[in-house]
């Protein structure tokens, strides 16, 4: 089995790293600071830690005055209260105002597990794709997370940043490159493409590797930034295989199969599923059984597979 | 201490241009807040002319005060004292709301010199101004960070968000000034959701209250300097004004919140204030 890391590890390690060599790096949280990691960053630079209280709205204001303050703040808080409640400070304040905060939206997905629904973020990146100027990464793994903190600091704009609380496999590798709005292609194939973002590139790893005992050659892209997407990449593997498949722990409305499908009905049209949480809140319910619930699961990504591809389902 | 003769002066001719092109303005939108930004000009004006450092060849050097117009629709005034201090030429004024202008119906944070944020959705404006000033004292820097709140606009749940984070970070360098003009867009404030005892309030959430006549420049000066003098906690300038002021047919009246004067109203409102 592979290593586990918490994604919000590898984030809190960045940022400290990141800390140590920039003084114009500030952090704010809304009262989650042990439970986002950003508790860590205080006790190492407590006069560049900002607790803003149970506000999200003041927290995402006070990040912009301090943007326009000359800082690059990392405004922290359990991504649905952050992006549902703060979506307007967002807009006003950090999008239109072009002022460069770093939004970073905790409990990602599965993660907030037995919290239950109104703690399950599966509508984040919808809503944040949505804002004119809002750059949106979505990190597969701690690895991949230290790159994307990284990223976003030296780029300037707005920045939302999706964190997983629980350990996930590390699925990634230090040396890939990291760029943001660049899909990396983890395997390649010529019958059907597998897009991923997120967690779900572990599952699709999975998925690839089935398909490929069953005769299925599957190329795998992995999408860690949603907005700008890679429309090249995703045009480019469309127009080989013909047949996609997006795989995301968030809704598939607004998200990632979203953004493809926008993609691929311009371009290039192919046939497309889309998997993720349909239409639905969550429950409480431990991260893994929450995938299974929602079949975030390879099975489901081959037997998808299977099904598009005209196959007779074996199994 | 009361301004001197020529001062005075001044400012009775500064608040009377402005005036001026507030009713212009608007006239050649045909859309727009006049009553709100009248109710205003005395407190921007002095703030502006008095109080802020600012540079208006280097808008935005980084030891400057900052000013963040929360009540965002009142453009008509902000960007006049903006033109009047030598931010963006006067001329432009006549640009308000135009598709190929800058100055927008409500202010672009991008795009025109002395305007720090974008504003227009209310209630954001303090949290603003409290990053400003966390960073100063971060900073160790003197600079102050100044926020206009309409007292309409105080029923935003987010303006005492933000009230509580000044004051539990003892942010001396932040002033809200509350433009009291008792009136918002469909009503009186106390017959939608009145904010009496407003003093009683802001000092309950741990606030410096300067409360004043907002439409006597010595009083609004005066106001400034206690709110620089006050240590240890921020300060917030009640400032009772009149919306509408200086225009008697749009004083202490809803319907000029967000209403243009026609061509023959200019003319009634420009002699008033010549």
């Amino acid at each position: 089995m592979a290593n586990q890391e918490a994604p919000r590890k590898g984030f809190a390690d960045a940022l400290i790293r990141l800390g140590e060599k920039h003084d114009n790096l500030v952090v704010l949280d809304a009262d989650c600071a042990k439970s986002n990691m950003t508790n860590l960053y205080k006790n190492r630079f407590p006069d560049r830690f900002f607790n803003i209280g149970i506000s999200e709205c003041d927290l995402v204001g006070t990040a912009a005055g301090m943007a326009v303050a000359g800082k690059v703040p990392f405004a922290n808080a359990y991504a649905n209260f952050l992006t549902g409640r703060a979506f307007d400070q967002m807009r006003i304040s950090v999008c239109y105002s072009n002022n460069n905060v770093k939004i970073v939206g905790h409990n990602a997905g599965t993660s907030a597990a037995q919290e239950g629904a109104t703690h399950l973020p599966l509508e984040d990146i919808s809503l944040m794709r949505s804002l004119p100027r809002m750059t949106v990464i979505v990190p597969a793994d701690a690895v991949e997370m230290e790159k994307a903190v990284e990223a976003a600091y030296y780029h300037e704009g707005p920045i939302y940043l999706r964190v997983g609380k629980l350990p996930v496999p590390i699925v990634t590798k230090k040396e890939e490159p990291f760029k943001i709005g660049k899909a990396i292609k983890y395997r390649e194939g010529a019958d059907i493409t597998i897009i991923s973002t997120g967690i779900m590139l572990d599952e699709s790893l999975k998925a690839v590797a089935e398909l490929e005992k069953q005769g299925v050659s599957a190329e795998l892209l992995h999408i860690h930034t949603i907005k700008p997407i890679d429309k090249e990449a995703i045009i480019a593997s469309a127009a080989k295989t013909k047949h996609v498949i997006t795989v995301e722990e968030h809704s598939i409305i607004g998200g990632l199969g979203s953004a493809v499908a926008e993609v691929l009905s311009e371009h290039q049209p192919a046939k497309l599923r889309r998997i993720g949480t349909n239409d639905r809140f969550g429950v409480s319910g431990k991260m893994d059984e929450l995938l299974d619930l929602f079949e975030l699961r390879a099975h489901r990504i081959v037997s998808t597979a299977n099904e598009l591809l005209g196959h007779r389902v074996t199994s | 201490m009361d301004f001197s003769k020529e001062k005075s002066e001044f400012y009775n001719n500064l608040t009377k241009t402005i005036r001026r092109h507030i009713v212009k303005m608007t006239n050649h939108a045909g859309s727009g807040h006049p009553g709100g930004s009248l109710s205003a000009t005395e407190l921007l004006s002095v703030l502006f002319f008095e109080h802020m450092n600012v540079d208006s060849n280097n808008p935005d050097w980084q030891d400057r005060d900052c000013f963040f117009l929360s009540k965002g629709h009142c453009t008509p005034v902000f960007y006049s004292v903006l033109a009047e201090k030598g931010f963006f030429p006067v001329d432009e004024l006549m640009t308000f709301r135009d598709v190929d202008g800058r100055l927008h119906g409500h202010p672009c944070g991008e795009h025109i010199p002395g305007v720090d944020i974008s504003s227009g959705s209310l209630g954001q404006g303090l949290s603003v101004a409290n990053g400003v000033g966390l960073i100063a004292k971060l900073d160790g820097s003197n600079r102050r960070s100044y926020c206009m709140i309409g007292d309409g606009e105080l029923q935003e749940g987010q303006v005492w968000e933000a009230a509580m984070t000044s004051a539990q970070y003892n942010l001396d360098n932040v002033c809200a000034i509350i433009d009291w003009n008792k009136i918002q867009l469909d009503d009186f404030v106390e017959n939608v959701k009145g904010v009496k005892n407003l003093g009683d309030k802001f000092r309950a959430f741990g606030w410096h209250v300067v409360e004043i006549d907002g439409h006597d420049i010595n009083a609004v000066n005066e106001a400034y300097k206690e709110a620089k003098r006050t240590k240890g906690r921020p300060t917030a300038i009640l400032a009772h004004t009149v919306k509408g002021k200086g225009v008697s047919f749009m004083e202490d009246t809803h319907d000029w919140h967000g209403m243009a004067p026609n061509d023959e109203q200019l003319e009634t409102a420009l002699k008033e204030l010549a």
